[in-house]
């Protein structure tokens, strides 16, 4: 295939594109564009940014969004290019398009029931190959899960790697094939930006969405607290820096809205071409992209 | 020393000391967590396969490698005998050489690939010329290259080949498989 996916492949992501920015006008979401080259990217322990000329690509365009909730622009979404450094495999390129959404004054489980809306309405335009989208979706929670297919539980006593380890080897096989499957509450040791629950410290409001074992999506109830925001971001600062991975600058800017006070607020980065290729039934990334054969690595 | 985000399909690699292949690749990273890269490997040395998985922060070795050419000489009870271009032998047992050896022809250049200066294994041109030294007769005048019959060629190496094809003529085999091709004129 000299253009990658095939001439199918790439009317019906064309039909995907379509139904999602139909499903978020009619919702009263207002569509952003904001900047792909940052100066700093969210600073995460297992991701890497691109850089571009002094600057770097975005791998998520999460951190301006919260600044335009924090000006009350809201409910907002974006859908466009991200970019991550060494992913490539069947479900990984440098290059993806993501879709995040955010709404004020709401939490986790209200960006579960529009993910709920979302995929059910664009699975009605697009069909779904193995995954029976309208049927109830399996909640099961990291505790639960890691008990039932690993035999221990990370909520409390964490353990990185073994963490990651389970979660390739034990856990996303056993999730139904067939099922729309979400775990939720991850342990606040893997908050990244999400807060943790009011009622158990020891776990973050974060949830992650699979369909036939492939990972679609990821949500937060989303950290507001200022000092606690610039403590994980130096915490991990360091954790990279020990790893000899690059430390990106602290974004001050966002910093600086959380101290002026950013409302409630929840969101969701969601892979679109993940979410075709779950819907189509295909292996690789490569099928559901243009060009998605050119320039590996 | 390889890291893990060099791992590639068709990457070689050293585990334990013995060279492998990397035949599979799969690269998953679990939502926020580090990087897992799956590979199934392939030893260059007795073809058996397993899965090893490595992460982000992990170093794999890269194993010594080398290819030389050398002259075909003569076999030596289970040895081989080639010559290198100071004219020094050197032994490769039939073992290594697995059917390769069959296909072996004396004063001919082969290229051997030494892992720690140990021969692996034999790369040999893909098609060779062998002349038929036993086999039933054919019926004469049946072209059809669907039926096979056994047959034995100079060397000692049994193949099947069409029942057209007599003794003393000459067929062309694919070293990679050990199969017949065509009869030569």
């Amino acid at each position: 295939m000299r253009v990658g996916a095939s001439a199918l492949q790439l009317e019906k992501r064309s039909r995907l594109l379509t139904a999602i920015r139909q499903f978020f006008l009619s919702g009263g979401f207002t569509e952003v564009e904001t900047p792909v080259r940052l100066i700093a990217p969210a600073l995460e322990m297992h991701i890497d940014a691109i850089p571009s000329g002094h600057l770097f690509l975005r791998t998520s365009p999460e951190l301006h969004m919260k600044r335009l909730l924090a000006e009350g622009i809201a409910p907002i979404y974006q859908m466009g290019p991200c970019f991550r450094a060494d992913e490539h495999g069947d479900w990984h390129r440098t290059e993806f398009t993501l879709l995040e959404w955010y709404r004020l004054h709401a939490d986790y489980k209200d960006i579960l029931t529009d993910t709920e809306n979302l995929i059910r309405s664009v699975a009605l335009e697009l069909g779904s190959a193995k995954v029976d989208v309208q049927e109830p979706w399996v909640r099961m929670t990291v505790s639960q899960a890691y008990r039932r297919f690993a035999g221990w539980d990370p909520v409390g006593d964490f353990e990185p790697d073994r963490f990651d380890g389970d979660m390739v080897n034990k856990i996303e096989p056993a999730l139904p094939p067939d099922r729309v499957v979400v775990l939720m509450d991850y342990p606040a040791e893997v908050a990244a930006l999400a807060r943790r629950s009011p009622s158990d410290p020891r776990i973050a409001e974060r949830w992650e969405l699979y369909m036939g074992g492939l990972e679609i999506a990821n949500a937060f109830s989303e950290l507001t607290d200022a000092r606690e925001q610039r403590l994980r971001f130096e915490q991990c600062a360091l954790q990279r820096a020990r790893h000899g991975a690059d430390v990106y600058p602290m974004d001050k800017a966002f910093l600086a809205c959380l101290e002026a006070g950013l409302p409630d607020c929840a969101g969701i980065a969601l892979g679109v071409d993940r979410l075709l290729m779950a819907l189509t039934g295909v292996r690789s990334i490569e099928e559901v992209q243009a060009f998605g054969n050119e320039g590996k690595g | 020393m390889f890291s893990a985000s060099d791992l590639r399909k068709g990457l070689k690699v050293e585990v334990d000391g013995h060279p492998y292949v990397i035949t599979e690749y799969n690269f998953m990273k679990p939502g926020k967590g580090q990087a897992i890269y799956t590979c199934r490997i392939k030893s260059m040395i007795d073809g058996s396969t397993q899965v090893k998985q490595y992460r982000s922060n992990d170093k794999i070795d890269k194993p010594q490698l080398e290819e030389k050419s050398l002259v075909y000489s003569y076999k030596d009870g289970d040895n081989y005998v080639f010559m290198d271009e100071q004219y020094e032998q050197i032994l490769i047992s039939g073992d290594v050489l697995g059917d390769q050896r069959y296909f072996l022809k004396e004063d001919t250049e082969v290229d051997i690939l030494f892992h720690n200066q140990l021969p692996i294994g034999v790369e040999l041109p893909i098609f060779v010329e062998r002349k038929v030294i036993k086999t039933e007769p054919g019926a004469r005048g049946n072209t059809a290259t669907n039926v096979m019959k056994p047959a034995t060629i100079d060397g000692g190496y049994e193949l099947q080949v069409p029942l057209f094809v007599n003794e003393d003529e000459m067929i062309k085999v694919d070293t990679r498989t050990g199969e017949y091709v065509e009869r030569v004129r």
